[in-house]
C-alpha cells in the first residue's frame, strides 16, 4: 500500500500512546451495526502501480482519440494545440498540490496568478473586472442570469436562439428553482440569427438578454443592436463565448455594450478531457462587483509595504455569508484558469491574433471545399473556425457513417436539438489550427461518400 | 475604484536596511516575481505559428480595431514567470497541510498519467457513443465502486464540485417532493455546517433553519425532532461532522426525518473517516455528495478543479439529472441525454452541466481505488483516524480540545483557543506553524467552538511528520499561553508577512492598470 507511510510498527505504537487498545476502538461513535468488519464484499483488493496502469491503458484504447484521426467537432469545446510548457507548469507541485489560497502569505504564486488571468480575462472580453473561475462555461452563465436578477431586481430573461442548447437546459433547469422565467426557442437554419425577433422579446420586465458569440451555429452578430434595446429597457446584456480564440480577430463583447461576459475558457490551455474539468469565464462592470459570484484576488500590501495579492470582497462568498451569499460556489477551476493563463501568456496579443487567424483561414477553406460538395449547402455567411453545413441527408446518422470511413466529422444539430425536425439535416463543422491539409481532404471525401 | 498607481515595485522597506537587503528585493532561493504585465509585451509571444495566407475575411464586420492588451512572454520566460510564482506556494508536496474538512492528502503520479493517456484527455464530450465506450466504461466502473462504498442506490456523476454536489441532491429532493405533489419550504441545518450547505440550500430556493449543536459537539436530536413537520424538506447533515466526530445517532436522525416526510442530505466532505468502514447507505441517508479531490486524491490544483459526483437513495434515483452513462446487456454503455431521456429516465430533473462532469477527474479517482482495493481504502480510513486521535492526545494537555474527554475524534481534531493569552489568538498561532514550515489548519471553523482550529492531517502523513508537526505546535501553542508578542509578527519568514486583508476590501484593486507614463509627470 504504496500511498500509507505508517508501518504496523507505528500503529500499535501510536496506538499505545493515545491508549487505545485496537483502532476499533477509535471507532466506537459509530454503532457497531454499521460498522463493516472486513473489506467490503466483492470488491478487488489494492493493486500495483503497473497493473493498475495496464488496467486503464486497455480502457484508454477502447476510444478514439482525437489526435488520432480527422477531427472537426466543436460546439462548446476546442481542439487546439496546447504547448508542452503549459502541462509542465500545472503540473508544478506547488500548483497542483496547493488548495484555495486562504494563507497568503504562502500562496501568493496562485493568488498572483489569479490576479494576472482575472486581468487577462477581461481585457478579452472587453470588460472591466473579471473573477477567478467558475466550474464551465454553461454554470457561469446561469450564475450570469442570477447576478442580473439580483441587480435588475426582475425575473425574466430572454435567451437567443444561438445558446448551446445545454446551456439552455443548464439554465432551465435551474430557474425551476429559482423562479426565473427563461424565454427561449431553437435556432433557425440561416444565415442570419433573428435579431430583431430577440429584441421583440424585450420588455419592462426583462431582467437580461442573453447572446451567445459566435452562437452555436458559428454565426457571429453585432450585440451592439440588442445592447442598445436591453438597456433602454432596463436589462442587462450577458454574452457567452464559447470559443475565446475568436477574439484573437473579434471585436469583444465589451465593446458592443454588454454588462456580463461569460464563457468556456477550454479552448486555452486546457484542453478536451471529454467535457470536463474545464473552466468558466466571468467578467462584467466594475459597478456590480458586489454581486458577482466566485473568487476574486486583489492587490494590497503586506505588513512591511510590499506588493501582495489576497482572496478579496469573500463578504459576497458562502463560507462568511451562508445562505445570504452570492453563490453557493466554493471549489472552482483555478487548475484549470492556470493552464489558461500561462497559455495565453505565451500567446500574448500577437500569438493570440495569429492563431485566430490560422483558425479562420483553415475553417474559410474547409467550408468553401465542403460546400462544393454535391447537395451540401453552407448556411453562414458569417463565422470564425465553426459552421454549419446542411446537408442533404440527416446529419446523425451521417456523423456515424464518418465514423466509419475514419473521421470525426462535426456534431449533427440532432444531438443537440432532438425532435426539431428543421434542424436534423444541420452538421457543425469547427476548424482550428490543428486541422492539416490532409485531415481536410480526408473529410472532404468521405462526406462526398456519405452524403451520396 | 482606484488605478494601480504603482507597478511593480522591488520594494525594499526604505526606513529598514537590515542585514536581508539586497539591489533585487530577492533573498537567494526567494525569488520576486513582477506581473507579466510589468515584464511582457503584446508583440512578444513564446509560440510559432506558419505564415497565414491572405484572404478575404468572414468575420461579419466584426473585426477587432484596437489592441486587447495582452503581453506575451517567450517559452524560457513564461516557464521562469511560473516556475518563481509556483515557489512561493506552500503544497502537500513540501510537506503537512492539516487543513481540517479538505483532506489535503497526497496526489499520486499515476493519477496524473493515467488522466493524461490520449484515449482519455485528448476526447471530445459530444463525439459519437461508439468512439468513447472505454471512456463510459471509466465512469461506469467509478460508478459501481462510488455506490458499493456507500451502499446506495445510484449515482450521478457530473456535478463539478461539492457544492455542486448539495445542489444536486437538494433538486433531487425538490424533485421527489414535487412528484408527490408536497410542496416544502425549509431546509434545516446545523449551526457546525460547512457554509455551502446553507447557500446551497438557498440557492435552490429554500429557507434555512439552523439547528443547534448540544454539548458534546453533535446534533442535537431532540431539537432536531422538535422542529421537524410538514414544511420541513429536507435536513442536511455532515457525518463525520465538523467537529471531527461521528453523528452516533445518524440512524434515528434519519428515521425521524423520513417518518417527517423529509430527506437526508449528508454532506460529504468528510467520507475519508469511514470510507470503506461504514455506509451512509446503512444510516439512512438518501443523497450525499462525495468529494473527489478529497476522499479519492484528485489535486486540489489551488481551488479546484473538483468533482462531486452524488449518490442516492432509491427513493431519489428516479429524479438524477442527465447526462449519465448507462451499462446494456450486450456490454455496451450509453449515455442517457436529452434525446433518450423520455424513455430512459422521465424523471430527471434536469441538467446540471453542458457536458459530462469532470471526466478527468474520473480517470484519476479511478485509478487512486483501483491501486488501493476495498482492503486499502478500509486501511485509509483508519490510518487517518489514527494520525488525527493521536495528534488530538499529544496536544491535549498544550490545547483546548472542547471534545477530547467524550472519547476519540475521526479523521480530523478540534481544539480552542481557550487558554491563550488576552492579545493573542489563533491567527497568531497560525502565522507562527507557516514560520515552523507548515500549512495552518482550519481555523475560525466551526463557528460552534470559539478561535476553532480544525487538524485534520490525512493517512498520508508518515508518524516522523506529525512529532515534527506537534512540537512544533506544543512550542507555538506555549508561547500563545505566555503572550510572547513576537506572535504578532508572524510569519516572518514567508514570501510575504501578513497582508492587509481589509484594505484589499475597502479599496479593491482586481485587475492590474497600466501605470500613468512618466513623462506625463515631467
Amino acid at each position: 500500500m504504496r500511498y500509507l507511510p505508517l508501518s504496523d510498527a507505528d500503529r500499535s505504537e501510536m496506538l499505545r500512546m493515545i491508549g487505545a487498545g485496537s483502532i476499533e476502538e477509535l471507532f466506537r461513535d459509530v454503532p457497531e451495526k454499521a460498522r463493516l468488519t472486513g473489506p467490503i464484499h466483492g470488491l478487488p483488493m489494492h493493486a500495483s502501480e503497473m497493473a493498475v496502469e495496464r488496467h486503464m491503458t486497455a480502457l484508454s484504447r477502447k476510444n478514439m482519440a482525437a489526435s488520432d484521426v480527422p477531427f472537426f467537432l466543436g460546439c462548446g469545446a476546442y481542439k487546439h494545440h496546447i504547448p508542452a510548457s503549459v502541462d509542465h507548469i500545472i503540473q508544478r507541485g506547488e500548483f497542483l498540490t496547493s488548495y484555495t489560497p486562504y494563507q497568503p502569505e504562502i500562496a501568493q504564486g496562485t493568488l498572483q496568478m489569479m490576479f494576472e488571468f482575472q486581468t487577462q480575462v477581461a481585457r478579452l472580453f472587453g470588460c472591466e473586472i473579471a473573477n477567478a473561475s467558475m466550474y464551465d462555461g454553461s454554470t457561469a452563465m446561469w450564475e450570469a442570469i442570477l447576478m442580473a436578477h439580483r441587480i435588475t431586481r426582475r425575473n425574466k430573461t430572454v435567451i437567443s436562439s444561438g445558446v448551446h442548447p445545454h446551456y439552455v437546459n443548464v439554465a432551465k433547469t435551474l430557474a425551476q428553482f429559482s423562479e426565473d422565467a427563461l424565454a427561449t426557442a431553437p435556432p433557425e437554419l440561416s444565415a442570419e440569427p433573428d435579431t430583431e425577433r430577440l429584441i421583440g422579446k424585450i420588455g419592462a420586465e426583462t431582467s437580461a438578454v442573453v447572446v451567445q458569440y459566435p452562437d452555436i451555429l458559428g454565426r457571429i452578430i453585432d450585440l451592439t443592436l440588442i445592447a442598445e434595446a436591453a438597456h433602454a429597457a432596463g436589462a442587462l446584456l450577458i454574452a457567452v463565448v464559447t470559443e475565446p480564440v475568436a477574439l484573437g480577430l473579434l471585436k469583444s463583447p465589451g465593446e458592443m455594450g454588454a454588462d456580463i461576459v461569460v464563457g468556456e475558457g477550454q479552448s486555452i490551455g486546457v484542453g478536451l478531457q471529454f467535457g470536463g474539468p474545464y473552466v468558466g469565464l466571468f467578467a462584467c462592470r466594475e459597478k456590480h462587483v458586489r454581486q458577482m459570484p466566485g473568487r476574486l484576488a486583489g492587490e494590497t500590501v503586506d505588513a512591511k509595504g510590499k506588493r501582495g495579492f489576497v482572496l478579496t470582497l469573500s463578504t459576497r462568498e458562502q463560507h462568511i455569508r451562508r445562505e445570504k451569499a452570492t453563490s453557493n460556489i466554493c471549489t472552482s477551476s483555478v487548475l484549470c484558469a492556470l493552464a489558461f493563463t500561462a497559455h495565453l501568456t505565451l500567446l500574448g496579443e500577437k500569438g493570440l491574433r495569429q492563431l485566430a487567424q490560422l483558425n479562420h483561414a483553415r475553417a474559410c477553406e474547409t467550408a468553401d471545399r465542403l460546400a462544393t460538395i454535391q447537395g451540401v449547402e453552407l448556411v453562414n455567411e458569417s463565422f470564425f473556425n465553426e459552421f454549419t453545413l446542411k446537408l442533404p441527408v440527416e446529419a446523425r446518422p451521417a456523423v456515424h457513417a464518418l465514423v466509419e470511413k475514419g473521421v470525426l466529422g462535426g456534431v449533427s444539430l440532432g444531438r443537440l436539438y432532438p425532435g426539431v425536425d428543421a434542424l436534423q439535416s444541420g452538421l457543425v463543422v469547427a476548424v482550428t489550427e490543428t486541422a492539416t491539409a490532409e485531415d481536410i481532404a480526408a473529410f472532404e471525401s468521405a462526406l462526398k461518400e456519405v452524403v451520396q | 475604484m482606484t488605478v494601480n498607481p504603482s507597478g511593480w515595485r522591488p520594494s525594499t522597506p526604505t526606513n529598514e536596511r537590515d542585514e536581508t537587503h539586497t539591489v533585487t528585493g530577492n533573498r537567494a532561493l526567494m525569488l520576486e516575481e513582477p506581473l507579466i504585465f510589468e515584464i511582457g509585451n503584446t508583440e512578444q509571444t513564446g509560440v510559432d505559428f506558419a505564415e497565414v495566407p491572405q484572404r478575404a475575411t468572414r468575420l461579419g464586420g466584426l473585426e477587432r480595431n484596437r489592441e486587447i492588451g495582452l503581453p506575451g512572454l517567450s517559452e524560457p520566460e513564461t516557464v521562469r514567470h511560473y516556475t518563481r510564482l509556483s515557489r512561493q506556494n506552500y503544497a502537500i508536496d513540501l510537506g503537512l497541510f492539516p487543513l481540517g474538512s479538505c483532506t489535503m492528502k497526497h496526489n499520486p503520479r499515476l493519477n496524473e498519467k493515467v488522466a493524461r493517456m490520449p484515449g482519455f484527455a485528448d476526447l471530445h464530450p459530444l463525439q459519437p457513443q461508439e468512439t468513447v465506450q472505454g471512456a463510459l466504461q471509466v465512469i461506469n466502473e467509478l460508478a459501481f465502486w462510488l455506490l458499493a462504498l456507500t451502499g446506495m442506490d445510484s449515482v450521478a456523476m457530473s456535478p463539478k464540485a461539492g457544492a455542486h454536489g448539495e445542489l444536486c441532491g437538494l433538486l433531487c429532493i425538490r424533485a421527489a417532493l414535487e412528484a408527490r405533489g408536497d410542496k416544502r419550504e425549509v431546509v434545516l441545518v446545523p449551526e457546525s455546517a460547512h457554509g455551502t450547505n446553507p447557500a446551497t440550500a438557498a440557492f435552490a430556493g429554500y429557507r434555512v433553519e439552523n439547528i443547534p449543536a448540544n454539548a458534546a459537539g453533535r446534533v442535537d436530536l431532540e431539537a432536531l425532532k422538535a422542529r421537524l413537520g410538514p414544511d420541513v424538506a429536507a435536513v442536511m447533515i455532515t457525518n463525520p461532522n465538523t467537529c471531527g466526530l461521528f453523528e452516533p445517532d445518524m440512524k434515528a436522525i434519519s428515521d425521524s426525518v423520513h417518518a417527517a416526510g423529509a430527506f437526508v442530505y449528508c454532506d460529504g466532505a468528510n467520507f475519508n473517516a469511514i470510507v470503506g468502514k461504514v455506509r451512509p447507505g446503512d444510516l439512512g441517508i438518501d443523497a450525499m455528495h462525495i468529494n473527489l479531490h478529497k476522499t479519492f486524491s484528485t489535486p486540489h490544483g489551488g481551488g479546484g478543479p473538483g468533482s462531486g459526483p452524488v449518490v442516492l437513495s432509491q427513493a431519489l434515483a428516479p429524479f438524477g439529472p442527465l447526462p449519465f452513462v448507462a451499462k446494456y446487456a450486450d456490454g455496451t454503455y450509453k449515455i442517457v441525454e436529452e434525446e433518450n431521456a423520455a424513455e430512459e429516465h422521465p424523471n430527471a430533473f434536469g441538467r446540471m452541466v453542458a457536458f459530462h462532469g469532470q471526466m478527468g477527474m474520473f480517470t484519476r479517482a479511478l485509478a487512486y481505488i483501483l491501486s488501493h482495493g476495498a482492503d486499502g481504502l478500509k486501511q485509509v480510513a483508519e490510518d487517518s483516524v489514527l494520525n488525527a486521535n493521536y495528534i488530538l492526545r499529544r496536544l491535549a494537555d498544550v490545547l483546548d480540545a472542547p471534545f477530547a474527554a467524550s472519547g476519540p475524534c475521526m479523521h480530523e481534531a478540534i481544539f480552542s483557543d481557550k487558554g491563550f493569552a488576552d492579545d493573542v489568538n489563533t491567527l497568531d498561532l497560525a502565522k507562527a506553524l507557516i514560520d515552523e514550515g507548515f500549512h495552518p489548519m482550519t481555523m475560525y471553523f466551526p463557528l460552534v467552538v470559539h478561535g476553532a482550529m480544525l487538524v485534520e492531517p490525512t493517512e498520508t502523513e508518515s508518524k516522523a511528520s506529525l512529532d515534527q508537526f506537534i512540537e512544533a505546535v506544543r512550542s507555538i501553542a506555549r508561547r500563545a499561553k505566555a503572550g510572547d508578542p513576537s506572535l504578532k509578527a508572524a510569519p516572518i519568514y514567508a514570501p510575504r508577512r501578513r497582508l492587509d486583508e481589509t484594505l484589499a476590501a475597502r479599496n479593491p484593486v482586481l485587475v492590474y492598470r497600466e501605470p500613468p507614463t512618466a513623462q506625463a509627470a515631467e
